[in-house]
């Protein structure tokens, strides 16, 4: 397990050192002087020149690649254009929310997924399967920042029961959760109905079932435990999804984290704050999947003697 | 005897196939939904100065956010334009853009997917280190950093868009081409001295076709998703372009008292993504049986 443990850890040096390749070359990509660039607009001169001697701007590119590795590596991830605050400071300020919505909203998609998916391949081409099968494919179909919209009408506006934006209760919480769900447990009641029905049709199933098993403990222990490392795979595919609908769910409701961040970034041309954050994405991508990485080695015991 | 059932054997087996696949689709109704909802939306596309006379685009201060009547099917928005009309021809900008997203998308991706494929060795290697730096980040992030660096509007987009989803069809293309790769035609071809593009363009390409196809119906899908959600944050197409994602971009300060400006553009890109879904389903039930979701 140890030696799993190490194996994957050092793949991701590679996948890290890349993503600090492509945010590097971001900057470089634009047009005009880099430090101007960092600097923001309103700069002057002086603040121009400061940003291009601090950055190491006025090296050669493979210095500079090397400096900015170095920055990252003290978590010093430059100042942002807008605010002046360091970019590192605002992130952080924001990355608990955005993990707090992500979470509830995968939580939320796994428990209505899974069983689904579930019921959905254990009664094939029944009214349950159809219905599923049409509402994740209205899921997948439908602009998660519309449906934000939507459930924001009719929950906050018609009937009053919660809040229409903002931060601070659980009630806060409810439609972000459900709108940013919305298109992940889709995806994740499909997988899970397309792998149960493989599994379902293997020798093991039958075997269980001519013992006289319950048919109960047969799709849970011995269907569904097979069908897990897909699915988890599934699961993990699906929160890059989800970090881009934060962005938009974000706006909609007017939540405070990283993916509104990004946006405001975009619109004011912060690029140190663009980069930073996009950064911050990317790393939590990549940490998610390892985890996923690490759970198949969990469910799948034969996976860790590979 | 032998060598005629040879020559004709395969050309035979692709043929039913593909025809076996035509009439699979023909009856799964939901890819004749998919292809239903396709045609009206691409008919509202191409015929849009046709149902809708006049501009769009074009302010009409009197009637700002009327409801639905029967002088504005759909009411009007906070500049009093008709949204039945920026709807129509908003259809135009989104499939142009489906179009783009994917064409970016299959001229870069095919190519360096079927050249990573079949070379292997260390083409492959570096190409496949680049679609992994750029897999790192979720596809709409990707995205949104391009919009970032190249800045907002119609072509820009299409870019973005289109540059995020090469990746895709770069590992699509290279994992089909690692199976046909090694099938007994393609042996046969390079036994018999045939020269590598020919190989690649004329045995291998059009047995890679149909999960193609079926990313390409897809992709299309979430190409307008992706746009809209550009357009609504604000850094994809700008107005007074009549694009879906931004017209309810601006709904959104006003869908507290008239809901009808917020409503009716998320219906049009919710079916038009809908029906590219339903006939991708209907695609690859009918020609590409092993992939899963």
């Amino acid at each position: 397990m140890i030696n799993f443990l190490l194996k994957r850890l050092l793949a991701i040096i590679p996948v890290l050192l890349g993503i600090t390749l492509l945010l590097f070359f971001m900057l470089r990509m634009l047009p005009g002087d880099p430090a101007q660039v960092l600097a923001g607009q309103m700069a002057s001169p002086a603040d121009v020149e400061i940003i291009r001697v601090q950055m190491g701007l006025d090296q050669p590119i493979h210095i500079q690649y090397a400096s900015f590795l170095n920055r990252l590596l003290h978590l010093d991830l430059g100042r942002s254009a807008r605010t002046q605050n360091p970019v590192i400071q605002e992130i952080w300020a924001r990355l608990p929310n955005t993990l707090v919505l992500a979470v509830c909203a995968i939580t939320l998609a796994c428990a209505f997924g899974i069983p689904a998916g579930v019921i959905a391949a254990v009664r094939p081409y029944s009214w349950v399967d159809y219905l599923v099968t049409i509402a994740s494919l209205f899921g997948i179909s439908m602009p998660v920042f519309w449906l934000g919209i939507m459930l924001m009408i009719g929950f906050a506006v018609i009937l009053q029961w919660l809040p229409a934006g903002g931060i601070g209760t659980w009630k806060h919480l409810v439609l972000p959760s459900i709108t940013l769900a919305s298109f992940v447990v889709a995806f994740i009641a499909r997988m899970t109905r397309s792998c149960m029905l493989e599994v379902l049709a293997q020798d093991y199933v039958t075997t269980a079932r001519s013992k006289g098993l319950k048919e109960n403990v047969i799709i849970i222990k011995h269907a569904l435990k097979n069908a897990l490392i897909p699915i988890i795979t599934v699961v993990g595919l699906q929160f890059g999804l989800l970090l881009g609908g934060a962005v938009l769910t974000e706006t909609v409701f007017a939540w405070p984290g990283l993916g509104r961040l990004i946006v405001d970034s975009i619109l004011a041309r912060d690029y140190a704050m663009i980069q930073g954050s996009i950064l911050i994405f990317g790393l939590l991508y990549t940490l998610v999947n390892l985890v996923v990485d690490l759970a198949y080695a969990f469910v799948d015991p034969r996976i860790r003697y590979e | 005897m032998n060598t005629k059932k040879n020559e004709t054997d395969p050309s035979e087996e692709i043929k039913s196939s593909s025809s076996r696949g035509w009439a699979k689709l023909k009856r799964n109704k939901a890819a004749l939904v998919g292809g239903i909802f396709l045609l009206i939306y691409i008919g509202c596309a191409l015929g849009a100065p046709v149902l809708f006379r006049g501009d769009p685009s074009a302010p009409n201060l009197m009637a700002s956010l009327s409801p639905p009547s029967a002088k504005y099917f759909l009411g009007t928005d906070e500049l009093g334009r008709s949204i039945l009309g920026r709807i129509l021809y908003g259809s135009r900008i989104s499939l142009m853009i489906a179009v783009g997203v994917v064409g970016v998308g299959l001229i870069f991706g095919v190519p360096v997917g079927l050249i990573s494929g079949y070379y292997g060795g260390k083409t492959d290697f570096i190409i496949q280190r680049f679609t992994d730096m750029m897999l790192a980040f979720p596809g709409f992030l990707l995205a949104l950093a391009l919009v970032a660096i190249l800045g907002v509007g119609l072509n820009n987009t299409v870019i973005s868009i289109g540059i995020s989803m090469v990746p895709l069809y770069i590992r699509l293309v290279r994992g089909c081409v690692l199976i046909v790769r090694e099938e007994v035609y393609v042996e046969a071809a390079r036994a018999i001295g045939t020269k590598d593009r020919h190989i690649i363009f004329r045995h291998i390409l059009p047995n890679v076709m149909a999960p193609i196809i079926v990313q390409t119906s897809l992709g299309m899908g979430t190409a307008i998703l992706f746009a809209a959600g550009l357009g609504f944050l604000g850094i994809g197409v700008q107005p007074p372009t009549p694009e879906w994602g931004s017209m309810l971009g601006s709904a959104r300060a006003y869908m507290m008292g008239k809901p009808h400006v917020a409503t009716f553009p998320g219906i049009a890109i919710f079916l038009a993504v809908l029906s590219f879904n339903l006939l991708g389903d209907g695609l690859r039930d009918a020609f590409d049986p092993r992939s899963k979701i």
